[in-house]
């Protein structure tokens, strides 16, 4: 199992440990719950080395990432991040990334930890076919990663790690030279919070670690990023995305842009998109105490098997039982009451905005 | 008495009376019970095998009964207050069994053999 630079941090400070995407990480530390009102509340610290970085420049490095990826990458400004997906031809999605652009020939990828073997085959198969003029380099482990995620994210980057963040606005970042290392910080995070992602050599990722410890920052697992990204809408690739659903079908069309030149994918979506979604990803309240969690049947109200739950959770912040669910798409007009199976017993549901909790950025 | 399974669910034992519950050690190592799923009174149940479920933040767990017999209550407390679990876990029990097959309680573990399997899954 790969572990991160701070793996002998976590297990000193006795978090709790479980393997994700191939790493040893650790899923909470205090506790879930307390650690997801600390971000909604205040700030929180998670070591999220794991992602993968990929940076691909070259002279036509646009034109090659504006083909492997969803999003318009022409008109993006140089400092500017943007998400979306990559796609396979039949319109499912490799990953969800982030795409920091330099310039038009020098663009840096963060990929899911769980599809790094993947993303990086993929890549290179696209690469080998699109030709000259563009350069792969994998640098998953030439980069750490820490999200400062919360309201008093700006004050802490500032306060305890010394970079003044006020100059960033919501999906931007800059890069800097600090005691002979590189850093890389953006306004970004996966939290619904306002919050930063610092990516540095492990040896600055560790100082900083120890420092934000030091000034009695929350640690945090990936429990609450979990439910924090969930109850902000936000998708997690293998649960909401999967090589099989489209960036349509999970209700993410915005960050597919078919109108952009040609790129892998998008014959697919034109078409799904003239013929009409099958089936939709939406928000599920659950009424009763029980948890529907993910591949839990979904049924109608005679019945009927229509989908699936992708994720649910007892909302710690609105106190409900919430899910997202993959279901016939006939029956995902908001206020449709549907029924979910936990175990041997079933929940009467409704179908309501998958966005639960309004997101708090700093635009 | 009080004995344990390997899942870590508890029978005290009153004459033939079974509360079952799950142990300390479980608890901790779930975090904090949201809900819990429990039969309703009157099911019968079977040794070793599943009963209901606890659900942590993160996931659920079955739960196992360490006797057969059948169910003559539930703590219904823990439906509105499932976090009681968590508070006091040996003294909060989950489903009240009368007993049927005495000799199940030869197959489960004493306190003594218990502990060390939980000082085990520690390290």
């Amino acid at each position: 199992m790969k572990t991160t630079c701070l793996h002998p941090r976590h297990t000193a400070q006795g978090a709790l440990m479980s393997p994700f995407g191939g790493f040893d990480m650790p899923i909470s530390y205090r506790g879930i719950e307390e650690e997801h009102r600390a971000v909604r509340g205040d700030v929180g610290v998670f070591d999220v080395s794991h992602m993968g970085e990929v940076r691909i420049h070259g002279e036509r490095a646009l034109d090659f990432v504006n083909r492997i990826f969803s999003g318009s990458l022409t008109e993006l400004e140089p400092g500017k991040v943007i998400y979306g997906m990559m796609l396979n031809p039949q319109g499912g999605v490799v990953d969800d990334l982030l795409v920091y652009k330099r310039s038009d020939r020098d663009f840096f990828l963060v990929i899911n930890a769980s599809n790094i073997d993947k993303d990086v085959a993929w890549i290179m198969e696209c690469a080998a076919a699109f030709g000259d003029g563009v350069t792969i380099d994998h640098q998953s482990d030439e980069w750490s990663e820490l999200a400062i995620q919360g309201p008093n994210a700006e004050k802490t980057m500032k306060e305890v790690l010394g970079i003044d963040c006020s100059d960033l606005t919501f999906y931007t970042f800059k890069e800097f030279d600090r005691d002979g290392h590189h850093l890389l910080v953006s306004r970004t995070g996966y939290t619904g919070e306002d919050g930063f992602e610092l990516y540095a050599p492990a040896e600055v990722i560790i100082a900083a670690w120890d420092a934000l410890m030091k000034a009695g920052v929350e640690p945090c697992g990936l429990g609450c990023r979990d439910t924090l990204r969930f109850e902000a809408g936000l998708p997690l690739y293998g649960d909401e995305l999967t090589d099989t659903i489209t960036p349509l079908e999970a209700g993410l069309g915005m960050f597919a842009k078919v109108d952009k030149p040609d790129f892998i994918g998008r014959d697919a979506l034109v078409a799904q998109k003239e013929q009409g979604l099958r089936r939709k990803i939406v928000g599920l309240e659950i009424d009763g105490r029980a948890i529907a969690r993910h591949g839990y049947p979904v049924l109608d109200e005679e019945g009927n098997q229509i989908g699936e739950i992708t994720t649910g959770y007892h909302s710690i912040t609105l106190d409900k039982n919430i899910a997202m669910a993959i279901i016939d798409a006939r029956f995902a007009a908001l206020g449709t009451r549907l029924q979910v199976q936990v175990r041997r017993k079933t929940f009467p549901a409704t179908v309501i905005k998958k966005r639960f909790y309004t997101p708090n950025y700093k635009k | 008495m009080i004995y344990y399974l390997p899942t870590h669910e508890y029978a005290r034992i009153e004459d033939n009376i079974a509360y079952i519950g799950i142990s300390k050690f479980a608890a901790q190592q779930l975090g904090n019970v949201v809900y819990v799923d429990m039969p309703e009174e009157g099911d019968d149940v079977t040794a070793g095998e599943e009963f209901g479920a606890i659900e942590s933040v993160k996931a659920a767990s079955d739960l196992y009964s360490p006797v057969s017999g059948a169910v003559i209550e539930i703590n219904e407390h823990l439906i509105d207050n499932p976090r009681l679990v968590n508070e006091d876990p040996e003294a909060n029990w989950i489903i009240k069994v009368e007993m049927n097959e005495p000799a199940d309680l030869e197959k489960l573990l004493s306190p003594e053999a218990y502990a060390e399997l939980c000082a085990k899954e520690q390290h």
